[in-house]
């Protein structure tokens, strides 16, 4: 057996474990225990197995096509796994395990609760299906069997505990925002079946739509991925359906699902669309930074944990898409090289934001569960309470906010290394908007290290601001393991960017016919994405230095041991000892952010100095720009649907007779 | 095309399906329900009689057979079950007037014409009376559904429903010299079995909302939610 066939077959196994654990989550309702026993287990078992897959597909560089025996008799299912597919099937490995790992500990808060652990366990199961489902669906067809089987069991997930209605309204903008977006995108391979003749993708690749079409393809692509995404004008379901699920579903949804909008938004722009037109990279490079900027601010200001790391998800697709038009610039004007480091960018971000983004929702799922909170405001001093997941959160912010020599670090890097050869480009135009474009990334970056600053410093430093939060108690070992092995990865993603950049090379050859071979041309130890001589990264040595300056810091600030430890309040100005409320507060923080951005946020801010009390709400100016006058538009519609709908029989027969006639006299 | 010079057979035949176009009218105007049952029986007679003499016309045997069904449902069946309903549900006496009668008829008028000027194209397929028997079948079948628009009672709807029916197997006969026997027989078994169940419905409304007024159906439906209540609702 080849290699491909071995990847394939695991592909089939992750399929299948994911099927079974969605089959065993039906036991819960007689045994609870089966979900931490079972269904988890299995889960973990998918993982791995993806896991291997990916690694498999990406290092044999192989791609293995099979016919299943399954779909419409006349429309067989067509799968492939190829590089391509192999990242993010690798990328859903490495958070399913950690997840997988993480979920007995987490759902058995849930056990003794109203809301059903079956549910939770088959749509879990059937979610990761439909994930397993599109990135190995090589026909129209099968994709959107297995998107909609990702929407739906998601929404399920996101309406888990039903009973909050602002859960209930979350979930439901979540599936409307879905159905529209799979619409977009059953448009969209409706324009290439079109042309191709068939649903099957290799028939398409083959005879791609004219130019046209394909910007029409194209739009209703970045339309429907876009949503699912969370790209700018339709990212408003993410921040509302994240923090309503789970925790650890939120990191699945988070990590993994947004990550299968963009394998799908490349499996056609990249490989159906026929040659790329540099206006699509265009307008991908301005959606994406505006993306970023705007969710980055937006997460600097959030107060719930959660939603703070859903917005942050926004920035980072944001960057991803950034990275993505760059890609598309560089092959529509002819220099696939640089194509092929704008989506190893686009990858290597794709990669490090899962992990970091599943390491940083578990870490919000443990602080919820160790603390009951999460609210910034009513966090704080959770360090010394859980030392074990504080550290994790710590080094999840740090790569967030992109320190070398931390994994989210590199990914950034290869971006700009990237934006920085736009002088190789013919057009002036471009010229000009791609590093306009790199300087807003750089402005997202800092913004997104303040916002970290801001969401580990206000819940784990400073005093508990509330009673609840001060009796915090360190989540258990399952949940503690997780976060740990996510930990490991972005250790491993952080340390080693020239194996991964090379195994990503593979994936880029397939789509843009250029892989990366010089970067690893000093060794494995430095990495050199361009040329030898034009710009180099080492983590190693970095860390090495870094560890090296720490210790001797450290070493030099040892207390000394003559001195006795003298524990005191600190300086109270002579007035009432300090109380945790006069802590610098998550919302004091952002402050100067917000007003200097004060035109992008719907503040509705007042102060009562006599009562001392500050109330704040910052919300998306696109509610009242965008999606209210959507909405009554569409009530003014459906209330002119409701005056023929009267419900009364009499009036339906006399519309058939009336459709009856006229039809009868056009054929006439 | 002037009709005196047509065979006997096809006058006669012409006759008998102006016949039915009246009855479909006289159903349309009858407010009586027992009255509105016997016409209905006449208007399945009088289509019965078509049939057989098409089959005398053109020597198929299975038309017959197709007449003697049609006489044993339409005319005999079907008119004692509703009967035994209208009883059953004491509605004897009651009328059922329309709302506009005049308007009602003209609008019945009109949909007879808009047939004729429907069936134009059919004409040069055949001389014989085929094509003025196409334009009334279509007319009963438009009259029926026009019957079930304007009344409200609702054992005078499935009369609208039933004389469709008769005006489908009219243009059956006519243009094509009856549809097959098994495919006739299946209508026919349709029908009674869709009598049967009118049949069951009718009691089972009259016992939760007291009355056959179709408009009144509407208050079956399950009350709206929340936000969605606005305006006409009850």
């Amino acid at each position: 057996m080849n290699t491909g066939a071995l990847a394939l077959a695991l592909a089939g196994a992750a399929v299948v474990a994911a099927l079974a654990s969605a089959a065993s989550g039906l036991l819960a309702t007689r045994w609870p225990r089966t979900l931490s026993w079972l269904a988890f287990p299995l889960l973990a078992l998918c993982g791995a197995t993806a896991l291997a897959a990916g690694l498999l597909a990406l290092a044999g560089d192989t791609t293995t096509t099979a016919i299943l025996p399954l779909g419409l008799p006349w429309l067989p299912w067509h799968v492939r796994l190829d590089p391509l597919s192999g990242v993010f099937l690798l990328i859903l490995g490495a958070v399913l395990v950690p997840v997988a790992i993480y979920g007995p500990g987490y759902t058995r808060a849930f056990r003794n609760g109203r809301d059903s652990l079956a549910a939770l366990g088959v749509f879990t199961g059937l979610f990761v299906t439909g994930m397993l489902g599109v990135v190995l669906a090589a026909d129209a067809f099968l994709f959107m069997v297995a998107w909609e089987l990702m929407s739906l069991a998601s929404y399920f997930l996101v309406t888990f505990q039903h009973e909050v209605a602002e859960h209930r309204r979350a979930a439901f903008l979540y599936l409307l925002m879905a159905h529209v977006a799979g619409l977009a995108i059953l448009l969209a391979f409706g324009v290439l079946a079109a042309s191709g003749g068939s649903f099957a993708f290799a028939a398409m690749r083959s005879h791609p739509p004219d130019a046209l079409w394909a910007s029409v393809a194209f739009a209703l692509a970045l339309l429907g991925f876009g949503t699912k995404a969370g790209l700018l004008p339709l990212h408003l379901w993410l921040p509302e359906a994240h923090p309503a699920a789970p925790s650890h579903i939120s990191a699945l949804m988070s990590a993994v699902m947004l990550k299968v909008a963009v394998y799908g938004f490349m499996r056609v722009v990249f490989e159906l669309l026929g040659p790329p037109q540099w206006g699509w990279g265009v307008t991908l490079v301005l959606v994406g930074a505006t993306t970023a900027v705007v969710g980055v601010l937006f997460a600097l200001q959030q107060t719930d944990l959660k939603r703070l790391l859903a917005y942050s998800s926004v920035e980072n697709l944001g960057i991803v898409f950034l990275a993505l038009g760059l890609a598309l610039i560089f092959l529509g004007s002819g220099h696939p090289a640089l194509a092929a480091l704008a989506l190893v960018a686009a990858l290597y971000q794709s990669l490090n934001h899962a992990l970091l983004k599943g390491l940083l929702f578990l870490g919000a799922g443990a602080v919820l569960h160790g603390a009951h909170e999460r609210n910034l405001e009513r966090l704080g001093g959770l360090q010394r309470r859980m030392p074990r997941t504080g550290l994790f959160f710590l080094i999840g912010c740090m790569g967030m906010a992109a320190l070398p020599p931390l994994n989210g670090f590199v990914s950034e890097w290869l971006t700009f290394q990237a934006a920085l050869q736009a002088w190789q480009l013919g057009s002036g135009l471009l010229r000009i908007l791609v590093p306009v474009a790199a300087a807003a990334l750089a402005l997202t970056a800092a913004l997104g290290a303040a916002a970290f600053v801001r969401a580990y410093g206000s819940a784990f430093l400073g005093r508990a601001r509330t009673r609840h939060v001060r009796r915090a108690h360190e989540v258990g070992v399952g949940m503690r393991l997780a976060q740990a092995l996510l930990v490991a990865a972005c250790a491993a993603a952080a340390l080693l960017p020239t194996t991964l950049v090379g195994l990503f090379a593979t994936a880029t050859r397939q789509l843009t016919g250029a892989g990366l071979d010089q970067a690893g041309s000093r060794g494995w130890l430095w990495l050199t994405p361009i040329a030898p001589d034009v710009a180099s990264y080492a983590p190693i040595p970095i860390l090495l230095v870094l560890a090296l300056l720490g210790a001797s810091l450290v070493w030099a600030l040892r207390p000394s041991r003559q001195v006795p430890v003298r524990r005191a309040d600190p300086w109270d100005c002579g007035f009432a000892p300090p109380t945790p409320r006069m802590q610098y507060s998550a919302a004091g923080f952002a402050q100067p952010i917000r007003r200097v951005f004060a035109m992008v946020y719907a503040l509705d801010e007042d102060t009562d100095a006599a009562a001392a009390t500050h109330r704040l709400l910052v919300r998306d100016r696109l509610w009242g720009w965008l999606y209210a006058p959507l909405g009554v538009a569409l009530d003014r519609l459906a209330e002119l649907a409701r005056r023929a709908q009267t419900g009364h029989v009499r009036r339906y027969l006399s519309w058939s007779l009336i459709t009856l006639l006229v039809l009868l006299w056009i054929i006439s | 095309m002037n009709p005196a010079a047509l065979p006997l057979l096809d006058q006669a035949l012409l006759v008998l399906a102006a016949m039915a176009l009246f009855t479909a009218f006289a159903l349309l105007a009858q407010t009586r329900l027992t009255a509105a049952i016997h016409t209905f029986a006449w208007q399945g007679a009088l289509v019965a009689a078509v049939a057989a003499l098409t089959g005398r016309a053109s020597g198929d045997a299975h038309l017959y057979v197709s007449a003697l069904i049609t006489l044993a449902l339409k005319v005999a069946l079907i008119p004692w079950m509703l009967h035994r309903l209208v009883r059953r549900l004491a509605l004897e006496r009651q009328a059922d007037p329309l709302e506009h009668p005049a308007l009602t008829l003209l609008a019945g008028a009109g949909i007879v014409v808009f047939s004729d000027w429907v069936a134009e194209p059919v004409a040069h397929f055949d001389a014989s009376a085929t094509r003025n028997v196409i334009a009334i079948s279509l007319a009963i079948v438009l009259l029926g559904m026009l019957m079930m628009v304007v009344r409200r009672q609702a054992v005078a709807q499935v009369l609208g429903f039933m004389a469709m029916e008769n005006g489908l197997f009219l243009a059956a006969v006519a243009s094509t010299h009856g549809m097959p026997l098994v495919v006739e027989l299946g209508v026919a078994f349709d029908v009674l079995v869709a009598m049967v169940l009118f049949g069951v419905f009718f009691l089972q409304i009259k016992n939760s909302i007291d009355s056959l007024d179709i408009d009144r159906l509407s208050q079956l439906a399950e009350p709206v939610e929340d936000d969605d209540v606005r305006g006409d609702a009850p």
